[in-house]
């Protein structure tokens, strides 16, 4: 594969100082009966970066996540926390490590207001709910985030998307986590809501941690990541740094039109307006990994 | 921050939004209820128009129903289906259903009297087995629900069968089963009042509670820099609650007075509000009524929570059978039967308990029942029978779904559904 641990860029390497990254994939693989849903994928995610993840539909992306949020375990492969080999059972295990998911479907309770949600299954003082301090960090958590919301006293389901993915995302960071992975942020919201949780997303990379942001929208992936890694059928298909990518470069990545990614990537200065996605289509290629090292 | 600041009073943190309107004092209280009850957010205020209307009608047919007397014996009617309304509360909190609980009051009532009377055992552990064969079967329903995922009315329509069956079974071929008077039981149900200056007591330390427990609740938040009511206005609600408390105590007081079986239905009610709205453990009961996969996502144990639920409301159900049984001084193949299951259901539904789940209070179950047994006892002073009974109670359950169904449909074109 690309090598990329070596290629984090200046930002990454001044934030988060020590080189090795927080959370490293080796050889994962994830087995449904017959079906391959994941094979020897390998992925390194460092403080203070913003990993995407993409790929066409049912190239393994959410049982990538699942894996890393201990909703599924791999079939093989190891994962590593901080350098230490680790297993995930249960997403408890993942959030006890560090590790934070915001699902797609966000998993808020609607009926619930903001403050009840942030704090749902970690209230402070089980037996005497302590409502003010909740409310107070509630508010400092919500300021970190700069998140537009009015009170934190009304039900969620009075919130717009972009708020609701706020409020996702802020329960998450209650346990303190070192990695984050956003799943499909962007997918369910409009223009303007894109730009506040991308301008989240920036501020949660500011704060150092890890993010890991699985999505099918090249212009978020553009605008905010510093690394995308490509899955394709199940397989590592190239890890990119952005700055300089363009978006027909991943498209041709993602869906295996070029057989020679690496080629063009090199020669990225020449723009290819004839690499689309409806001639990938009709190349099966069932082999699309030409790009990968064989001792992969 | 910075324009934030310059305006005048320092703004409390939980304020500082721009597009937030600043509701302080009487006014902006007044004006923030009727934004809330427009939006569908209509809390007791339903039954609460519901119980005026009803008694004024009433009273107006029949000047004996405001009586003191009558209302003595309102509240000790209303206590036994108000505590089993208060388990149906628990149910529906998580979206699910329990029908049989007047067949699980029936065979509780069975059992008491069976090993009270015809074993000879002693009256608290009678009391005991009673109440803990109600535990089993709500174990027992929880367990099937959560193995089988048989949806929860099925599960208790099959219980509401079987378990009338095993109530005429322990009953065996008498079929009826007299309490003995003496038993502190039927004294306690029926003869116990409490002492006058002891009600007032309780007004006074119900009313000082409120005030303690509101006056920590601003101190707190007015440490952190959050907004908080106002010592008047927790003032004024503190005597308010003191002056109507202290009025109805003192109108029963003109005749028998408080009893101690309703005393025990508020307790029960306050301990279930306590935990409902103040323990991690309600909040999850919420959560899970709203939305059970995001619960378990948040690592709340939800079977734990569903299996609590399901315990609680056939627990309440065998005391409210218990209860009914000392009340009668018997029990019988008619003991749960009737109407008791409806009114149960009613009482929590018409209290403004959703039957979609994830919103109630404790408080539902007594005002429901109050409404409930209101209807019953002016029905009953007009020489009206059952079936007109039966037809009323039938058309305000519906009046009370009703607006459960429409004041959800506010809230969600209001956007808070």
């Amino acid at each position: 594969m690309p090598s990329t641990s070596a290629s984090s860029d200046e930002r990454t390497s001044a934030r988060s100082g020590s080189g090795s990254p927080i959370l490293s994939l080796r050889g994962i693989s994830k087995h449904f009966g017959a079906v391959a849903a994941l094979t020897d994928i390998d992925l390194d995610i460092n403080a203070g970066e913003v990993v995407a993840v993409v790929g066409d539909n049912g190239a393994g992306k959410s049982t990538l996540v699942k894996v890393l949020a201990g909703v599924h375990s791999p079939s093989s492969g190891t994962l590593s926390f901080e350098s230490r080999e680790v297993t995930v059972p249960t997403p408890a295990d993942a959030h006890a490590l560090g590790i934070a998911t915001v699902f797609q479907d966000l998993a808020l309770c609607e009926n619930l207001s903001v403050v009840d949600n942030l704090f749902l299954g970690q209230e402070l003082r089980k037996l005497r709910l302590h409502e003010a301090e909740m409310e107070t960090r509630s508010w400092d958590l919500l300021r970190q985030l700069s998140a537009k919301i009015p009170t934190v006293r009304i039900p969620v389901a009075a919130l717009s998307g972009g708020q609701r993915q706020t409020v996702a995302i802020a329960r998450s960071l209650l346990g303190d986590p070192k990695i984050i992975i956003l799943d499909e942020p962007t997918a369910a919201l409009g223009v303007a809501q894109t730009a506040e949780v991308l301008n989240l997303v920036e501020r949660l990379r500011d704060r150092g941690l890890g993010v890991v942001m699985v999505s099918h929208n090249m212009a978020d992936v553009l605008a905010v990541c510093d690394r995308v890694a490509v899955l394709r059928l199940g397989r590592n298909n190239g890890t990119f740094d952005v700055a300089g990518l363009s978006s027909e470069e991943l498209v041709a990545a993602i869906t295996g039109a070029d057989d020679n990614a690496v080629t063009k990537r090199s020669a990225r200065s020449q723009p290819r307006p004839g690499a689309t996605p409806t001639s990938a289509t009709t190349t099966p290629t069932p082999n699309p990994l030409t790009e990968r090292e064989p001792d992969d | 921050m910075t324009e934030q600041a310059v305006k005048s009073p320092p703004q409390a943190l939980d304020r500082q939004d721009e597009r937030l309107r600043q509701d302080t004092g009487l006014r902006g209280a007044v004006r923030g209820f009727f934004d809330r009850v427009r939006a569908g957010d209509v809390g007791v205020l339903p039954v609460a128009v519901g119980l005026v209307i009803i008694w004024t009608v009433f009273q107006l047919l029949n000047p004996i129903f405001l009586s003191s007397a009558n209302l003595v014996n309102l509240t000790l009617e209303s206590a036994p289906v108000g505590v089993i309304a208060l388990g149906i509360v628990c149910i529906l909190l998580v979206a699910e259903i329990d029908l049989s609980v007047g067949s699980v009051s029936g065979l509780a009532a069975a059992v008491l009297a069976v090993l009270l009377v015809n074993q000879g055992l002693p009256l608290g552990v009678a009391l005991l087995a009673a109440i803990l064969t109600g535990s089993a079967i709500g174990l027992l329903y929880s367990q099937i629900f959560l193995r089988f995922g048989i949806p929860s009315f099925v599960i208790t329509l099959a219980g509401l069968l079987s378990f009338l069956g095993l109530q005429i079974y322990v009953l065996g071929a008498a079929g009826s089963i007299n309490l003995p008077f003496d038993s502190p039981l039927v004294r306690f149900a029926q003869t116990a009042f409490v002492p006058a200056w002891l009600s007032y007591v309780l007004v006074v330390l119900a009313a000082a509670g409120l005030f303690g427990s509101g006056y920590a609740q601003i101190r707190e938040r007015r440490e952190r820099g959050l907004s908080h009511g106002t010592m008047r206005g927790l003032a004024i609600r503190s005597v308010l609650v003191l002056a109507g408390l202290g009025f109805a105590v003192y109108y029963l007081n003109r005749t028998r007075g408080v009893g101690w079986m309703f005393v025990l239905f508020i307790a029960l009610v306050l301990v279930m509000h306590y935990m409902l709205s103040r323990t991690a453990w309600g909040r999850a009961m919420y959560a899970v009524g709203g939305n059970a996969e995001a619960a378990r996502r948040a690592g709340i144990k939800v079977n734990a929570i569903y299996t609590s639920a399901f315990v609680l409301v056939s627990t309440f159900a065998a005391v409210g059978g218990v209860l009914a049984a000392a009340r009668l001084a018997a029990a019988n193949q008619s003991s749960g039967g009737g109407d008791v299951n409806l009114n149960a259901i009613a009482a929590a539904v018409i209290g403004g308990t959703s039957l979609f789940g994830g919103r109630g209070t404790a408080f539902a179950a007594l005002l429901g029942v109050l409404v409930i047994q209101s209807i019953s006892s002016g029905l009953t002073l007009l020489n009206l029978d059952s079936s007109f009974r039966f037809i009323v109670t039938g058309v305000v359950l519906l009046l009370a779904v009703a607006i459960d169904s429409i004041s959800r449909r506010s809230r969600s074109s209001h956007g808070t559904a």
